[in-house]
């Protein structure tokens, strides 16, 4: 499967059922990401990244159309096989971060590994051992309420790292945080990048953008750029 | 897994201790009247089984009166109609196992400085068989003694206690209504009747002594009431129709007369009494058992503000890899965590209770482990059937729209 791509998604269709009827939100995507790209996602409010990002995650089906993640064919499988894609393939990372207020950090981090199976002592080995990868080691006890936001997004990018996952997506992972904290959660990612993950990140600010390096830009549920970071691309993303 | 399940449920009960106190306390109330219940009704069951056991076995009791006086029918009891006589017609029958007419009177009795008020029974021998009653030491009389109105005595353990205390009684003199009387056995313990009287605090005499020198009597060989016992369950039928035959022959009543006795069926209206206790022993559990059933439905309550309160979290845990059943399971496992919880205090506080009812009301109980199990078993249940709906609501959380949740 090595020549298979991550990720392979064919005329797919999204459509909301709501009491008007169905709203159309995805309109023929086709899209192929490789091992270790970087991808950025940009476009108007509305366009429908969201709810791109969503399908690509299996926590929605799309309405039509093919997806396959990692040579397996989405569409046919069942919920605990989607459970457990998502807990093994895939880390998600939120806009905003997500995490259990109850538990302290290191629980938090190591949440995907229970649903994985794996025992208390090497859930908290493979934990702290993340913790420290992002930085964090002195706050393993803390509160996720206790810490800053940038601190929280990076327990949360440390949650999504802690099962192995071969692709990481994030939904505006920098839309609450400030410029400074921005930046240093992006040269997180760029770091994982590097080890080989693969990054697919929704954002707005043209600046995250440049991190990437490859641009899908959605317009109305179509994507309209795909290839080079490049200045106009962004530009006309930035609407 | 289920390890780190538990750990979390403990956790989330935790979180909001005062709402998980009081859906446990629902669940505590609903126990602990169950296991109270239980435990009196059961106890209530006891006695009567044991006053029957103590009664004595397809018992007959053939009470004087229902005589007419000028066209007014007197109540039972109220003319003596029947005497010893008719007690030894009876002893003849063939279904009848043995006979004992009873002499029976409130009397004054006194030992040395000890004296005590008790009821004195004149009887013949055929009372021990008839009640099935032993004697713990020293001889019964006989019907030798019942021939020559011998003054001599049985004493009920409870008398013998008055009077004597811890000392043997047989041989000692005892005075009834002022006439000395020899006591030349003590009874085996009896206990409490179906009415709720105790049983051993009488005296046994000869009948006849009974009526000519203790309570005298204006009609001379009458009792009050003739004990019979039938040779079995089986020819019970038979030995009430003999009996009335007999006793109206005996009387000399006419055709349309009406029995100037009554025969009561005792094993009837013991067993009666008996099905009577075990219906109310099943009441008082299924009145119980209804506040078990609001507990759990406070479970259920509080579960599905949990599960909408952490609508959140449900969505958190589905996107980073639970499947649905560990969903369900986390709340599942909250639900009996609270039920098991609330239902272990709960019997704490149920036998707690019991046994208070026992020493300050002296209301007879009986705490059996399987009341026990049974309340330990409905609160799991209850914990399962109404936390079911809340975890399976928590499940089949749809993860976008949960995560969306604010
Ligand atoms: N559950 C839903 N039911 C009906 N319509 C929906 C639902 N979720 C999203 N939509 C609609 O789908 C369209 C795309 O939404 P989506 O959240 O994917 O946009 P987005 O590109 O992520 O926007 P933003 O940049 O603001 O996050 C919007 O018009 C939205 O109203
Ligand atoms: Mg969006």
């Amino acid at each position: 499967m090595a020549d298979e791509p991550l990720i392979r998604i064919e005329h797919l269709y999204k459509e909301y059922e709501t009491d008007a009827g169905p709203v159309p939100v995805l309109a023929d995507v086709n899209l192929i990401v490789q091992r270790s790209e970087f991808l950025a996602i940009m476009g108007p409010s509305g366009s429908g990244k969201s709810t791109f990002m969503n399908v690509v995650g299996c926590l929605d089906l799309p309405t039509s159309g093919k997806y396959f993640l990692d040579g397996r064919d989405v569409g046919t499988l069942d919920a605990d096989q989607l459970a457990h894609l998502r807990n093994t393939v895939i880390g998600f990372v939120f806009q905003g971060f997500n995490l259990l207020p109850r538990a302290s950090v290191t629980d938090n981090v190591a949440l995907p590994l229970v649903y994985a199976g794996i025992g208390r002592e090497a859930r908290s080995r493979r934990a702290v051992e993340l913790l420290a990868k992002v930085g964090l080691a002195p706050f393993a006890d803390y509160a996720p309420g206790r810490i800053s936001g940038g601190q929280q997004q990076r327990v949360a990018i440390a949650r999504a790292m802690v099962g192995n996952p071969q692709i990481i997506l994030a939904d505006e992972p920098t839309g609450n945080l400030d410029m400074k904290t921005s930046y240093e959660i992006m040269d997180l990612f760029t770091q994982l990048n590097a080890d080989g993950i693969t990054i697919v990140l929704v954002t707005h600010e043209p600046d995250i953008a440049t991190y990437a390096k490859r641009l899908v830009r959605f317009v109305d549920g179509r994507i309209t750029h795909d290839g080079a970071v490049s200045a106009p691309a962004i530009a006309g993303a930035g609407a | 897994m289920i390890g780190q399940m538990l750990a979390e449920a403990w956790h989330a009960m935790g979180a909001n201790r005062l709402r998980a106190f009081l859906t446990m306390l629902g669940m505590m109330i609903g126990v602990a009247a169950v296991i109270m219940m239980l435990a009196i009704g059961q106890g209530a069951q006891f006695m009567v089984d044991q006053s029957i056991a103590s009664m004595g076995s397809n018992l007959f009791i053939v009470l004087s009166g229902s005589s007419t006086a000028g066209g007014v029918r007197l109540g039972t009891g109220a003319a003596p109609t029947l005497t010893s006589a008719d007690a030894e017609a009876i002893a003849d029958l063939p279904s009848i196992a043995a006979v004992a007419p009873v002499a029976p009177g409130g009397a004054q009795v006194v030992a040395g400085a000890a004296n005590w008020a008790t009821m004195v029974t004149g009887t013949t021998p055929g009372y021990l068989d008839v009640r099935d009653w032993s004697i713990q030491s020293g001889f019964a009389f006989t019907d030798a003694d019942v021939r020559s109105q011998t003054r001599v005595a049985l004493l009920g353990q409870t008398v013998a206690k008055n009077l004597f205390g811890d000392e043997d009684p047989v041989g000692k003199t005892i005075r009834i209504k002022s006439s000395p009387f020899t006591v030349i056995g003590v009874l085996a313990p009896k206990g409490q009747s179906l009415n709720g009287q105790d049983q051993d605090d009488t005296v046994l005499i000869p009948v006849t002594t009974a009526q000519r020198k203790v309570f005298g009597s204006q009609f001379p060989g009458s009792v009050r009431f003739i004990m019979a016992q039938a040779t079995s369950a089986a020819a019970m039928p038979a030995a009430e129709s003999e009996m009335a035959e007999l006793l109206r022959q005996r009387h000399h009543l006419p055709d349309r007369a009406d029995n100037d006795f009554d025969i009561r069926n005792l094993t009837a209206l013991a067993n009666a009494a008996a099905e009577t206790a075990r219906v109310m022993s099943i009441m008082l559990g299924a009145i119980a058992s209804v506040s078990l059933l609001v507990g759990g439905i406070g479970i259920m309550n509080i579960m599905l503000v949990s599960v909408t309160e952490r609508t959140r979290e449900i969505g958190i845990r589905i996107a980073i890899g639970a499947r649905q059943r560990d969903i369900l399971t986390q709340f599942l496992l909250e639900a009996i965590m609270i039920s098991l919880i609330g239902c272990i205090v709960g019997v704490v506080l149920g036998v707690a209770a019991a046994v208070a009812a026992n020493l300050l009301a002296s209301v007879a109980v009986v705490i059996t482990g399987a009341a026990v199990i049974l309340a330990f078993g409905v609160a799991a249940a209850v914990g399962v059937f109404f936390g079911f709906y809340p975890a399976n609501k928590a499940a089949r959380l749809k993860p976008i729209e949960a995560l969306r949740y604010q």
